[in-house]
Formats: C-alpha cells, structure tokens, sequence
C-alpha cells in the first residue's frame, strides 16, 4: 500500500462575500482580491506540511495545479515537485498531475520531471491529466483538441524519455524537429505514470490500456466499483489482470483528536459555496469539444439550467454518509477507511487532509495523526487484504514494458 | 426558404465532406454564408433574394445536428476552399457572396482567394478581422442562449427565432456549432491577422453592413472592411444588432437587392 498526503493548497483569505456578489469563483473572478502577503505565507505553510507529512512517516506527496481560482494555489505543479525534490528524503513526489494539453512544447515538460526526478535521486510518480475545462480556457489552449493534445503530449513525453536523441516528433498537434534532451529520468524505463480522474470513461480506458494505475478522485463506493469494472475489462483485453496495483482512491479526511473538531474542520472541504472547484459558469467547467459527445445533451441542459449537473453535486451530510468524506479521530476514521479498502481494493490511497480555513495547526494536527496514527492501521489492513502498491507488486510501468502479457481472453477461446 | 420548401434541400459531397446545401429560386447565382449559431429553420432573408435569384444556402459542415463535421479542417480558410469546391462542382463560375458575422469572414476568404470569381460581395456584421477597438464577443465565456440573445438588438427579434425558450435540441446544436468554431477559429479567436492585405484584390463592388447595435463584432471590422475593399461601400442598419439577416431581413434584403440591381 503506498499511502499519501495531498492539499489542494487553498487560497482560504480571499473574500468568500466578493465571490458570492460576483457569482463565480473560478476564471473570471477577479484576481484583485489575491492578496500575495497571504499567498505568501499560505506556500510558506503548505511547504511546512510536506516537509512534515515526510517526518511523521508518509510514502508520498500528492501534488496537483489548477489555475485562476482561489480553490488552488499551486498555478505549476512541478514547483512544488522540485522544491519537494531538494528538500526531501524519502518520500515519492506524485504529480496528479500535470496537465499535458496546457503544455505547448511537451519536451521542455518531459525536461523538467527529468530534473526533478534526477534532483530527487528517482522519487517522481509522473501522474498526467487533461486539466479542467476552466484550464483550457485560463491558457488559451484549444478545449476541442483537448484528448488528442493530451494522448499525443503523453507519446512525445515517454518518447523524450526512452528514445536516444536526437529524433524528430512530426505529430497533429505537436512537431519538434530536435528531440534531444540533455536531461533524462533516473528511474528507468522511465517513472512511474499515474492518472487521476473523475468522470471521463475515455480517461480510465485510456489508463487502462497504458496499464497505468488509475486514481480515482473522490468517488462513491458504488462509482469507484464502477471504474474499476471498466479498467478491468480493458484490462483483460489488453492482456493482463488488474488488481490493487492498478487502483488508487484520494478521499477527504480530516483527522483530529476531538470528534466534533474533526467534522467542524471537515465542513471546510465543501468550502468554496459547496462546489470544491467553486461556483463557475458550465461552460467554463465544461467548454464545447472538451467533453465526450455521449454527455454533450446533458451538459447542455445543465448549462441552460434545466437539469442537475451530470457531476453530481451532494450536502455534506450525504458526503458524511457515502464516506466521501470521513472526519473523526483516528479510532472512527480507521474503521471507515477499512470498509473503502474491502469494498475497492486500492494499492495507492491518498487522504485529502484539509481544506479552506482549517488553521495550519490543524492541518498539522492533521498530518501527524494520519502519519502515525491512521496510515500505521492501514498498512496492516492493506497486509491482511493484500493490497499492494505497483511498488511492492513490482508492476511494469506501462503494458510496453510488461513481459506477462496473455492473448486476449475474446481471442483464446 | 428552408422552412416552407423541404424539396429544395439537396446535399452533395465536397473535399469527402457531405455538405447539404437550399437552393431555391432563379436568377444569378447568390452563395449566402450563415452565422457560426447555425443557419435557423427559416431565413426569410434568403427566401426575399429568392425571387430574383438562384440562392445557395449551405451548411456549414459541422455546424448543428446532422451536420458531419470535416475532421481535418483547422481554419476558416479550409471551409472557404471547401466552398469554391461546391460551387465549382455545381457548375457555377461567379457568384455574389452574401456573408453573415462568421459567414462574413468565411466570404471574405473567398472572395480573396479567386477574386474574378466575386460577381458582388456583400459582408453584414463580418468577422474575420481583429477590431482595432474593442474584441469580437468570446463565446467560449457566455452560456448558449446568452450568445444568441446577443446577436439580436430586440430580445423579441430573438424570440421570433428560437422562442422563448429555444428547445434543447437547439442547445445541442449551439454546442456542436461552439465545437466546430473553436476547431477552426480558436486562435486569434475568430479573425485572420493575413486577410486584410488580401482583400486588396477584390475589386467587385463590395457592400458592407452593419447593425448600429452589434453586441458581437465591433463596428470597427466593418470600417476596415470597407478600407480594405477597393471598391466597397458601408452601410448601418439603424435599431438592428449583429445578426442584421435575422433582425431586419425585409430591411438587408432591399439593400442587397438594390446593390445587386446597380
């Protein structure tokens, strides 16, 4: 089981009141009211946390970006990482991720996980995702495009990673006519790629046949059986047999040593107007092309208001009462956290351990819990159930570096 | 025209495209280019023109329900090559291009690339050059009935259109349309930065129009248009907003007569 820590890193001081009277907290929500003497000292603690979330004994630290909303801070993920990458030790910097169609030139991304992979002595899990729709229109980059940006970016990525230069890319969407980097990842054949997500079938397919594991974020019980039914299938048909390896789960979890603290503190995870991403327009979270076309009607309908949106949205309470989110101490938090690896068998579990206001002793309060109180219990579990990580499975980093392949259960009979 | 006369609506296949295409009408042959919302179930602008002329009015690929898209296309100049073909293959030398806002731009390309071939060029509310003041509307940031609505001056103009409350068959095709423009037009959003000096060769008399209250393409495109056009001519529509075909057709089908009758 490999366990780790992540923060979305919020942006809590920004006037919840001036996103209320604008109606949106995402995009186009002014940035006069980022204020960077609490930005400041916002990076200053997160990296606090880290640092600590190492010392207390955590596998990893979950990093993320997201750009022009408070809900996020970190507008580049491989800063943290390669700050991470000098200051650590021990733990695995896990991008979840970066964001490939955003990149214009994914051979000077593929040189800075180099760096930081070099820089961390081969403690980078290179996770990638498409980013959000708000993203593709806070870079100006073409939503439409978005899946073919993405899986071509991936294929220049690992080409500049495993391929000796130099080469020449000539792709739809990208054409460097000089693939030669003078930095190369010291993990070999090359990190290890992991791919979060939420909705998109695409996606988990697509991890799928890479044989990379997918992180399910934040999901249901009964959504998260249903990813992986789908990863499976793929899975047999590409020729191998997912298990535990091929799944990771992030959940918010809020540890603290007083029960009615820990849920005070967990009603902060719905803290952006009970939207994680915050309040934003349809279109900006979901622009024409970005979607799959199976969902193109009722994102539509969603936009113009006539329907729920297809993403769901839930209270709190009933957050509570999925366990997609759980606050407690570790004596309540344990249990709860036992019935989500019984019931979806994850190699990788990440505990999202605070939000919005929560103070930073908390948050600290939070990480020493999860690290010495709640991830020891869960190693055990994770014995007993036999759930182990693509490191302690020794899992292939991708299908073309897996020697176990069988021919296709269709094609054998 | 689409509405009253289904038997006019044929489709035929350009650059491996289906292209579906109301001809109706005889006369000189009229190409009219729709708007990037989609051409509406019924354009009686293009039905006024009809009685004097032969009127082509195609969809563009890509552009609504039932619309197969060109998966190469990347540019609006693809989609104006893509045009020569159709009327090329119809048979048709020259021709007057009636372009609206986006079909403007897509016209205008046309027209530069084969300018013998313009009989009479006519641009309302064109697209397709970067405004010196102010921007050309980003739809990628306004709700589907939201850009709509801001094509028309009179929200009764737009209700005459779509209705109150367009139906989500309507929605969906708004967001196929959205697609479609921001495969070919994302970026500089929804201009060319090497049309105007091409447009120099297009010495067919040109009529420019604009709503006076065009809350999507700044006045400004349409001056420039008119600078750029050797032998153009501007004209306002007064009390009108971007989507001058579908606010006042009586109104642009006079002019557009009369400047074809000069």
């Amino acid at each position: 089981m490999h366990l780790m820590y992540f923060t979305e890193q919020p942006m809590s001081t920004y006037p919840a009141d001036k996103g209320l009277e604008f109606g949106a907290t995402a995009l186009m929500f002014s940035n006069r009211y980022f204020d960077p003497v609490d930005g400041s000292r916002l990076y200053n603690e997160f990296l606090e946390q880290y640092l600590y979330a190492e010392e207390v004994g955590i596998d990893g630290i979950m990093l993320n970006e997201h750009h022009n909303a408070p809900f996020c801070m970190q507008a580049k993920a491989n800063i943290f990482a390669a700050i991470l990458a000098g200051m650590t030790e021990k733990v695995k910097i896990v991008m979840l991720g970066n964001p490939l169609p955003l990149a214009e030139n994914p051979v000077r991304l593929a040189e800075e996980l180099a760096m930081i992979d070099m820089i961390s002595r081969g403690r980078l899990v290179s996770g990638f995702v498409r980013g959000g729709g708000q993203e593709q229109l806070a870079a100006g980059v073409n939503p439409a495009y978005n899946r073919e940006r993405f899986e071509e970016a991936h294929d220049l990525v690992v080409r500049a990673w495993t391929e000796t230069g130099p080469f020449r890319f000539e792709g739809r969407h990208y054409q460097n006519r000089v693939v030669n980097p003078w930095a190369v990842p010291l993990q070999k054949p090359y990190p290890r790629v992991w791919v979060p997500g939420v909705i998109s079938r695409e996606t988990i397919v697509w991890a799928a046949e890479q044989r990379y594991p997918y992180i399910a974020l934040n999901t249901s019980i009964a959504d998260t059986k249903k990813i992986w039914q789908t990863y499976d299938d793929v899975a047999l048909e590409a020729g191998y047999e997912a298990g535990p390896e091929n799944r990771g789960y992030l959940i918010q979890v809020h540890v603290s040593d007083n029960e009615e603290k820990a849920i005070e503190n967990a009603r902060q995870f719905r803290w952006m107007q009970g939207e994680f991403t915050g309040l934003a327009h349809p279109v900006w979270s979901t622009p024409s092309g970005y979607s799959s076309p199976r969902n193109r009607r009722a994102f539509v309908e969603f936009a113009a208001g006539r329907r729920a949106n297809p993403r769901g949205q839930t209270s709190f309470e009933q957050q509570m009462e999925d366990l997609r989110i759980i606050a407690g101490t570790p004596d309540t938090v344990v249990p709860k956290l036992r019935r989500i690896l019984e019931e979806t068998r994850p190699g990788i579990l990440a505990l999202w351990g605070n939000d919005g206001t929560v103070s930073q002793e908390d948050s600290m309060t939070c990480i020493r819990m999860i690290g010495t109180e709640v991830f020891p219990a869960i190693r055990e579990i994770a014995k007993e159930l036999d759930l182990k990580s693509p490191f302690e499975a020794e899992a292939p980093v991708s299908i073309r570096y897996s020697t176990d392949l069988k021919a296709p259960a269709a094609a054998a009979e | 025209m689409a509405g009253g006369c289904d038997e006019y609506w044929r489709e035929v296949s350009v650059a491996g495209v289906p292209v579906r295409y109301c001809r109706c009408g005889a006369g000189s042959p009229v190409l009219i280019l729709h708007h990037d919302i989609g051409c509406p179930d019924r354009a009686p602008f293009a039905e006024a023109l009809s009685v004097n002329h032969d009127v082509l009015m195609p969809v563009h690929p890509g552009f609504g329900l039932g619309s197969e898209r060109a998966e190469w296309m990347r540019s609006v100049r693809d989609l104006a090559v893509l045009y020569r073909g159709l009327l090329a293959g119809l048979g048709i030398g020259r021709a007057t291009l009636v372009g609206l806002g986006f079909g403007g731009w897509v016209a205008a390309e046309m027209a530069s690339m084969a300018p013998a071939d313009v009989d009479r060029l006519v641009l309302v509310g064109a697209m397709g050059l970067q405004p010196r003041e102010g921007f050309i509307l980003d739809q990628a940031l306004v709700g589907y009935i939201d850009y709509a609505e801001a094509f028309f001056k009179d929200p009764a103009a737009f209700d005459a259109v779509y209705g109150r409350e367009p139906t989500n068959d309507q929605l969906e095709a708004w967001d196929i349309c959205r697609e479609m423009c921001f495969r070919i037009a994302w970026k500089p959003y929804m201009y060319s930065q090497t049309l105007a000096p091409l447009l120099g060769s297009v010495t067919a008399p040109a009529l420019v129009v604009h709503g006076a209250d065009d809350g999507v393409v700044p006045a400004d495109c349409a001056a420039q248009y008119a600078a750029a056009l050797p032998n153009a001519r501007l004209e306002t529509v007064a009390d009108c907003g971007h989507a001058v075909a579908l606010e006042r057709p009586e109104a642009l089908a006079r002019l557009v007569q009369d400047f074809i009758g000069e």
